[in-house]
């Protein structure tokens, strides 16, 4: 569903190896944690509190809260604000909020 | 607010069928619909303000279509509207002005046909509910004179009374669950109740457009001249013409009525608010100062300062106001808060309405208040029809602002 746009006048960008859900993925330098799980197609990352519906990043601007994981065992942590950084743990789910 | 806004933390995503096309209105051609001799844009209504109470008074206008409008300001105006807490209140009100409760009972009964119509015109759910609300006391000094201020209140002469509970302790427990264990009960009415005031004021608006009226945002009011045949506006966009006109525009009122020979001595009264994240529901009705939304954010509110056109955000306000609310519900020391605003409301001297149309300039209305949310159904059901008669009723005389006129004793 996402993919990277072409940019080809760019330096290339050192890959950062990162874990979702213990599963290791290869980021890029400057991506945020959000882009990471829209890469990857975790559209969903946890649930609505009082409605149970599936919830994912959505505004990317730290406005939303619908992005919210588990970072480095911090919880709460709203992915489209991070910014990743090699071996960083990002973990989904219910229970991440 | 502040230029970026609040927002709730309401979930962001667009329900299928909240999505309308903008209108355009036809202004263009000489002698058409809604264009004067001069080639201005003319109205048989223009409501100045698009906050809660401008909207919901056009709201009650939307029958006119295109011979209504809406003139807002832009993002970067004080906007009350957009920084409110939500409740649909009732108790406590009204003392020293019994009519108060009367006009506020009225609109709290008019809410859920509010709710319907937006529901049925805008297709926004503004999450209406009203189960009651309760007043939390700490301490039992302040259940005390809760107690006592509720008789006194209910004592005046002409209030229409109503039922309130004085809840101790237990009673408390049994109604708010989870509440602290030093918390020594409170006050509750069956008729409070709450909604969320940001779909509520998208919803104004959007029925007002599907109903052909013309929202115009960055049309800020300069300058009212007053003619025979009624007004002429002078916007930071453009002029325009109306037959008659409605003052909606919160603190900018001060400013406004005297060109039309009215008054509204408003001023700001800073309150903060304070957004928690979501969490499942907890809270089945809403505290005064603290309530649940529809989507699970919890939100402490209710500080009052006043500190002039200032709306920045004062952390020593919302470190007491979270300490408070711990109190009250120990269980929301573990929740995060991710947002926290102030906003300006608008106070008069004695904190009641202002309602009035000019005697020098008829056709000229005045409407300010700071309960844009519980009187919402009122302006929009009694109100606005006034407004479209041309007269207001009985009911509306002590709401002049002739009422400040107090002489001062020599």
């Amino acid at each position: 569903m996402f993919r990277r746009l072409p940019d080809p006048g760019a330096l290339p960008v050192p890959g950062v190896p990162v874990s979702l859900d213990g599963v290791p993925v290869m980021a890029r330098a400057g991506d945020s944690v959000a882009a990471v799980l829209l890469m990857a197609g975790r559209l969903a990352c946890g649930k609505a509190p009082v409605s149970g519906a599936p919830r994912g990043p959505f505004c990317l601007m730290g406005a939303c809260f619908d992005c919210v994981v588990t970072i480095d065992g911090a919880p709460k942590r709203q992915g489209c604000l991070v910014t990743v950084a090699p071996g960083m743990r990002i973990e989904t789910g219910r229970k991440a909020r | 607010m502040s230029a970026a806004g609040p927002s709730q933390g309401a979930n962001c995503s667009l329900p299928e069928g909240r999505r309308e096309a903008p209108r355009v209105q036809p202004v263009s051609a000489a002698g058409s619909v809604g264009v004067v001799a001069s080639g201005r844009p003319s109205f048989e209504v223009a409501v100045i303000g698009g906050g809660l109470v401008g909207a919901a008074i056009a709201f009650g206008l939307r029958s006119l279509g295109p011979k209504l409008a809406v003139l807002d300001e832009g993002d970067v105006a004080f906007r009350a509207a957009r920084g409110n807490f939500g409740l649909i209140w009732v108790q406590g009100k009204g003392m020293g002005l019994p009519a108060y409760t009367t006009w506020t009972q009225r609109s709290a009964h008019e809410w859920p046909r509010l709710s319907a119509e937006l529901l049925r015109e805008a297709a926004i759910d503004v999450a209406l509910a009203q189960p009651g609300g309760i007043h939390v006391c700490v301490t039992q000094d302040e259940l005390a004179r809760r107690t006592r201020a509720l008789a006194t209140l209910q004592a005046q002469p002409g209030f229409k009374r109503y039922d309130v509970d004085v809840l101790d302790r237990a009673a408390l427990a049994r109604r708010l669950r989870g509440v602290g264990p030093e918390i020594a009960g409170g006050t509750y009415c069956a008729l409070d109740g709450h909604c969320n005031p940001l779909k509520l004021l998208r919803a104004l608006h959007a029925a007002i457009l599907r109903a052909g009226g013309s929202y115009r945002a960055g049309h800020g009011v300069a300058r009212i001249t007053p003619h025979r045949n009624g007004f002429t506006l002078e916007t930071a966009l453009g002029t325009l013409e109306a037959e008659k006109i409605v003052l909606a525009a919160g603190l900018g009122n001060a400013a406004l009525a005297p060109m039309v020979g009215l008054e509204a001595p408003v001023r700001p009264n800073k309150g903060q608010v304070i957004a928690l994240e979501r969490v499942p529901r907890f809270l089945a009705l809403p505290v005064d100062t603290i309530r649940q939304t529809d989507e699970g954010t919890v939100l402490i509110g209710d500080s009052q300062q006043d500190c002039g056109l200032d709306d920045a955000l004062g952390l020593d306000i919302v470190g007491a106001m979270s300490a408070r609310a711990i109190r009250v519900f120990p269980m929301l020391a573990s929740a995060r808060i991710v947002r926290a605003w102030a906003a300006l409301r608008v106070m008069s001297a004695d904190g009641f309405p202002i309602y009035e149309q000019s005697a020098a300039h008829p056709g000229a209305f005045v409407a300010t208040c700071h309960s844009g949310v519980t009187l919402a159904a009122a302006h929009a059901y009694a109100f606005a029809p006034a407004v479209a008669a041309g007269a207001l009723p009985e009911s509306f005389k002590p709401y002049a602002a002739r009422r400040f006129h107090v002489p001062t004793i020599a």
